[in-house]
């Protein structure tokens, strides 16, 4: 069965159909790229998947779970967990924090316990500080662990918020641009570490992505959406060799 | 993947946020020790002593309002409304208590839990509608919250006689009823607030009064910053940094809030308790907007991030105007020059990278330390 499963999913905002009739089907483990020139809607997606926005028509399956209506939290703890396009990191926490608020769902622990640290605080704390450090050494950040996330280099943050995303424990994670701003060494980098993680986190990556090597390197499948509609779909090479997808992306040959 | 010693970063993740706790629990038990000495074996004027309860008072509602507006990012405006609360209720037990309980200390401690309580159910009375909020409308709310608060408290009036307690918020009322003459004791008196809690409860009379204050004061302290170091405290610092990101990792922001929110309004009332068992009249002159807004001035001159820096702040700020009453007329300007500086200095790139540097010279001598001691 399919992880995600979205049928005619569709937004309008006043006049404007953000997307229109998107049927987007996942399959456990693949690497799945939305693609699309600016302003395609391709984030407004996003936004539907994890509960921003409400979609308008249309519905959305996780795991055969209809999530249509539920708000971004209860979203998360049915597993989708996303990055966003411009960073959105905790910015006065530490490293180490926000993975480990990425964690917070999976830690039992009463508040009572919290206050004077007693009970099972200690031995969750440790054993989610130790999980953390697991997932930061994926990405090479362990060495900052302490370090605050504002203070990051970009190209960081940007793996930051992936570990973050992770740690939630998701069965989609959703990248949104996660090569936006990386140079080619580091993209190539990042692409080693998205397959990394897809196979051994056991994990379903759905990744809007404007650079066509990293697209063409990791996808397996894509859609290609403009101006809201589907384009094309298919396997990644023959579909960013569609004379039509080129169209959309650099125009018209006079 | 790539080589890295994952439990000789543990062990430094652990002891860096150990150690910044320690510290700040170490500085309340300094300063508690040293205070203590000064006022039992020096010769402390009557005015320093005199100022230490209140100050202790001050920095207790400077904290818990830090974990409104440092912890949880909110701007609440309404903190001296607590501890209108916590002060009412803790002095009317008293009161009512004066003779069923015997010890003072037991008295006491109820006094403190009950008006912590009372006032935190007043904040999440408060909060489900003032956290729906976000902003200047929350800052507004909660300054409208505050003033409800002390207009109630200062047109209440509670009594009791053989047949029961009278409570009324009009003084047409009370004077209506017919009270058992013989048996009629008045607790609250409407604007005239509470009068004689009892001089065996008050603690400025009691020596060890800084102690029990500064004790109290460890108490939140320890408790605060070990709700910052959790997954509720972590939770809550999560949406106040990017309420979005933070509802996407599976965070109940409304319920972060209301967590935070209560627990700044317990400790708020707590520190109404403190500052009601200092004197043996309590009106509400004392818990208008001006008070708040002393508070969070207290809370953002002192950096608004960590506890410690908080109670230093406040204890500068709260102090030293007393401190320059022989200067008179020149007080108010030195006063104002100080908050001038503190605010400069919080916000100065230069002063931040030194002290920068020098925390990181400090920590590169724990660690050759540590190294040395392996």
């Amino acid at each position: 069965m399919a992880i995600l499963e979205t049928k005619d999913l569709s937004i309008q905002f006043g006049g404007l159909k953000a997307v229109d009739h998107l049927n987007l089907t996942i399959e456990k483990g693949q690497l799945y790229g939305l693609i699309g020139p600016n302003g395609a809607g391709k984030t407004t997606v996003f936004n539907m998947l994890t509960g921003v926005y409400q979609p308008t028509g249309g519905t959305i399956h996780l795991d055969g779970i209809c999530i249509n209506g539920k708000n971004p939290v209860e979203i998360n703890k049915l597993g989708i967990a996303r990055t966003f396009q411009n960073i959105r990191l905790f910015g006065k926490m530490s490293v180490i924090d926000n993975v480990k608020v990425g964690f917070g769902n999976s830690i039992k622990c009463s508040l009572f316990e919290s206050f004077f640290h007693v009970g099972r605080y200690k031995k969750n704390e440790k054993e989610v500080t130790a999980k953390a450090l697991e997932l930061l050494k994926v990405f090479d950040l362990d060495g900052e662990a302490n370090t605050l996330a504002s203070n990051l280099p970009y190209g960081k943050q940007r793996k930051l918020e992936i570990a973050r995303a992770m740690a939630t424990n998701p069965k989609l994670l959703l990248l949104d641009e996660p090569a936006a701003g990386m140079n080619p060494h580091e993209t190539a980098e990042l692409m080693q570490t998205i397959r990394f993680v897809r196979d051994n986190f056991d994990m379903t990556v759905l990744l809007i992505e404007h650079d066509m090597k990293l697209v063409g390197g990791i996808c397996e499948q894509v859609t290609v959406l403009n101006f809201g509609q589907e384009l094309a779909k298919g396997e990644t090479s023959e579909v960013l060799n569609d004379p039509r997808v080129i169209t959309a992306y650099i125009g018209e040959d006079e | 993947m790539r080589k890295c010693e994952v439990t000789g970063v543990k062990k430094l993740t652990l002891s860096a946020t150990a150690k910044d706790r320690y510290t700040t629990y170490g500085l309340v038990v300094l300063i508690a020790v040293a205070v203590q000495l000064f006022v039992s074996y020096g010769n402390a004027s009557n005015s320093f002593k005199g100022l230490l309860v209140p100050t202790c008072v001050y920095v207790l509602a400077a904290l818990s309002l830090n974990l409104v507006v440092g912890v949880s990012g909110e701007l609440s405006l309404g903190q001296a409304g607590f501890m209108c609360i916590g002060a009412y209720v803790g002095a009317t037990f008293s009161v009512i208590t004066a003779e069923s309980i015997a010890s003072d200390a037991v008295r006491f401690t109820i006094a403190i839990l009950l008006g912590g309580i009372v006032a935190g159910v007043f904040g999440f009375l408060i909060g489900i509608p003032v956290l729906r909020l976000r902003g200047d409308y929350l800052a507004i709310v909660t300054l409208a919250f505050g003033e409800i608060i002390k207009s109630v408290c200062g047109n209440l009036y509670l009594s009791a006689d053989k047949n029961g307690l009278f409570v009324a918020l009009d003084v047409k009322a009370k004077s209506a009823h017919a009270f058992d003459a013989a048996t009629k004791v008045d607790y609250v008196n409407g604007a005239l607030g509470i009068n004689g809690i009892p001089r065996t409860s008050n603690i400025r009379v009691n020596e060890w009064a800084f102690v029990i204050c500064m004790a109290v004061i460890l108490i939140a302290v320890i408790v605060m910053l070990n709700f910052i170091d959790s997954k509720q405290g972590r939770a809550v610092m999560a949406a106040r940094d990017n309420r979005i990101a933070a509802e996407a990792m599976g965070v109940n922001v409304t319920r972060s809030k209301m967590t935070a929110f209560v627990m700044s309004a317990f400790f708020a009332g707590v520190a109404g308790v403190l500052y009601a068992h200092n004197y043996n009249v309590l009106d509400t002159s004392n818990f208008d907007y001006n008070q708040s807004i002393l508070i969070l001035v207290f809370v953002v001159l002192g950096g608004m991030t960590k506890m410690r820096s908080v109670m230093i702040s406040t204890i500068i700020l709260y102090v030293l105007p007393e401190a320059l009453r022989g200067l008179n007329k020149w007080r108010m300007l030195i006063y104002a020059i100080v908050l001038i500086a503190m605010m400069l200095i919080n916000n100065s790139v230069a002063i931040k990278k030194l002290v920068e540097k020098i925390q990181a010279k400090f920590a590169k001598g724990a660690e050759n330390k540590e190294g040395g001691a392996a």
